[in-house]
């Protein structure tokens, strides 16, 4: 197929590597592995989808503006679904952080997949604090007043201005759901590029052949 | 849910019974999906 | 663990499979989650207390929101003392010799007097006596503005914040500026006026919430809804609703020793900063976790992960 130009070719290189690592039967595979049998591989999954919920009340709020909910009843309505959709992901997330500790599924060269997962907690922590700062109620003013504190001691505060509502705003709807849709579209990659980690103690027998 | 919210307040441990809600049912929810049987766990189809 | 277990873990999977419909899953998910969400929110709503504003506080807590605008005058209120990123009153909080706040700069100057007081007095048409206080605040140099502003200051914090039991003394215009101020936040002008300082487009409230904070209504409200950081109040939310509960760890530093002790300890004083960096710090625990020993190690110790694969180790007799 490619002769030696072609090797050197940054888009060869590219569809090479991706036919390698994640063909489409990996990313939409029909079967999985015997093991994976147990609730406990819902939550990454109620994870995503708690966050797909909160992406399209959170899109539908953006559309209406920040103090619609304020006066409207369909839009206390939707910023409820915003809001509980926001307990339910971190719940799950929680709870998979949890399985994923338990399981050691960063085995097997599945190092990438925790560390993705990990930021996506610390991402999605800051991400849910620029929300509360933009409720525009009294939450939010006591909030930004007291977080300033923090964020001024070291000297963040001079950039990330928790008492600005236009940075603020812009923040939680712009730029930190897109760094955290990208993280979480690599973690669900890195996932399904490299297969569901095997129990613990899947390779006991081969090992003690071994030995 | 706009009433005044309810504390329980241990030494210097706080906590409002809402988040205590929370907390609990993560714990709750994490044993269930240890012990509860899978469904659907027939045999998988032997492919060795 | 051995390479060799690493390989075997990393390879494909070559052993037993099941039917398994990810794109089920996930549509099923994303339908309950809606219907589970829609049903919270029909029962209990959310929060939404309402936000306060300077007509609010100069109305329900008059006395308060005067003294406080005196002390924006004498340069004695928390903002005009806080140092950087807003002016350079003091050096602001450290970690033990680093003063990062210091060192990144006064980056959202803020000068009480002129942006509290003064600049919003300025866009309204005052009462007689208020209008002659301004001109001759204007027409007077600084260590005369500092010298009545001070006097004023001194001599109403003695008289409990009651203007009327302060003796007569040179406080200039002071009181009547402090009045002026207060009439016009009862009258609901000061917000806009705080928030605008001359321009159309305005998106910044530093200047609101740091006036607000200066007194102590704002603080009492909060201290009435468990908000304050000293009471985990960083997890709660207004109402009965849930808060941030997942800020725990956060909030957890700030109610033992030695962050508790107060600000006259070196870590009581500057517990913002330090515990910011000790989450720092655990987060990036969080994230690398796999490479620490002996945490890493939990999971093979107490084995959590017979019940999880418990079919599987059955079926495979492991
Ligand atoms: C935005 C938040 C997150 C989303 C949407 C998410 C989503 C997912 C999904 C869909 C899976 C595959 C299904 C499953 O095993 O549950 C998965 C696997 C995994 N997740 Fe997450 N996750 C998130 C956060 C986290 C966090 C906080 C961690 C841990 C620090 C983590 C660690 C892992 C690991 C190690 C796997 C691989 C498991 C394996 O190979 O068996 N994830 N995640």
């Amino acid at each position: 197929m490619s002769t030696g130009i072609e090797k050197e070719m940054w888009t060869t290189k590219l569809r090479k590597g991706w036919q390698k690592n994640l063909p489409v039967e990996k990313l939409l595979p029909d079967t999985q592995p015997a093991y994976v049998a147990s609730w406990i591989y819902m939550f990454g999954v109620a994870t995503l989808a708690s966050l797909g919920v909160i992406i399209a009340s959170g899109l539908w709020l953006s559309f209406e503006g920040a103090s619609w909910y304020h006066f409207s009843s369909v839009g206390h309505f939707v910023n409820s679904i915003h809001f509980w959709a926001v307990q339910f992901f971190f719940i799950f997330m929680v709870v998979h952080l949890w399985g994923k500790f338990w399981m050691a599924a960063w085995r097997g060269k599945r190092m990438m997949t925790w560390v993705t997962g990990a930021l996506a907690f610390v991402g999605s922590i800051a991400t849910a604090f620029t929300g509360y700062l933009i409720q525009t109620n009294f939450d939010s003013q006591w909030i930004s007043y007291e977080a300033k504190d923090g964020f001024n001691s070291v000297g963040i505060g001079s950039k990330f201005t928790v008492t600005n509502f236009g940075q603020m705003i812009l923040l939680h709807v712009a730029f930190l759901p897109v760094i955290i849709g990208v993280i979480t579209l690599i973690h669900v990659l890195l996932v399904r590029s490299k297969g569901v980690v095997p129990p613990i103690d899947a390779f006991n027998k081969e090992l003690g052949e071994r030995k | 849910m706009n009433l005044k919210a309810v504390y329980i307040h241990i030494g210097w441990f706080q906590m409002s019974i809402t988040n205590l809600v929370v907390v609990l049912s993560m714990l709750l929810v994490f044993g269930l999906a240890l012990v509860l049987p899978f469904p659907g766990n027939k045999k998988g189809k032997g492919q060795k | 663990m051995s390479d060799r277990r690493t390989e075997l873990e990393a390879a494909p999977w070559g052993g037993r499979t099941r039917r398994y419909d990810l794109i089920k899953e996930g549509v099923v998910a994303v339908v309950i989650i809606a219907i589970l969400a829609a049903v919270l929110s029909t029962l209990f709503g959310s929060p939404d207390d309402k936000q306060i504003t300077f007509k609010d506080w100069a109305t329900a807590a008059p006395a308060d929101f005067y003294a406080t605008s005196v002390q924006e005058l004498a340069g004695t209120s928390g903002t005009a003392g806080y140092g950087a990123p807003y002016n350079t009153a003091s050096d602001g909080v450290n970690l033990g010799p680093l003063h990062l706040a210091k060192i990144m700069g006064v980056t959202h100057p803020v000068d009480t007097v002129n942006d509290f007081v003064i600049t919003p007095l300025t866009t309204v048409s005052n009462a007689a006596p208020v209008a002659d206080a301004l001109k001759l605040w204007q027409a007077s140099d600084a260590k005369q503005q500092s010298t009545w502003a001070t006097n004023y200051d001194t001599a109403l914090t003695k008289a409990n914040q009651d203007a009327s039991k302060v003796p007569t003394g040179d406080y200039g215009p002071v009181p009547e500026l402090a009045a002026g101020l207060l009439t016009m936040a009862q009258a609901g002008s000061l917000d806009g006026a705080l928030l605008s300082q001359g321009n159309y487009f305005q998106s910044d409230n530093t200047k609101q919430t740091l006036f607000l904070g200066d007194g102590s209504y704002f603080n009492d409200q909060s201290t009435a809804s468990n908000l304050q950081g000293d009471t985990w109040g960083m997890m709660n939310e207004t109402g009965r609703y849930p808060g941030q509960a997942w800020l725990w760890l956060y909030s957890f530093w700030y109610q033992i020793p030695p962050f508790n002790n107060g600000d006259s300890h070196p870590f009581g004083a500057n517990a913002d900063a330090w515990i910011m960096v000790i989450m720092g710090a655990l987060s990036l625990g969080l994230i690398i976790m796999p490479l620490i020993p002996g945490v890493r190690s939990l999971p093979y110790k107490i084995k959590i992960h017979r019940l999880i694969w418990k079919n599987y180790y059955q079926e495979e007799n492991l």
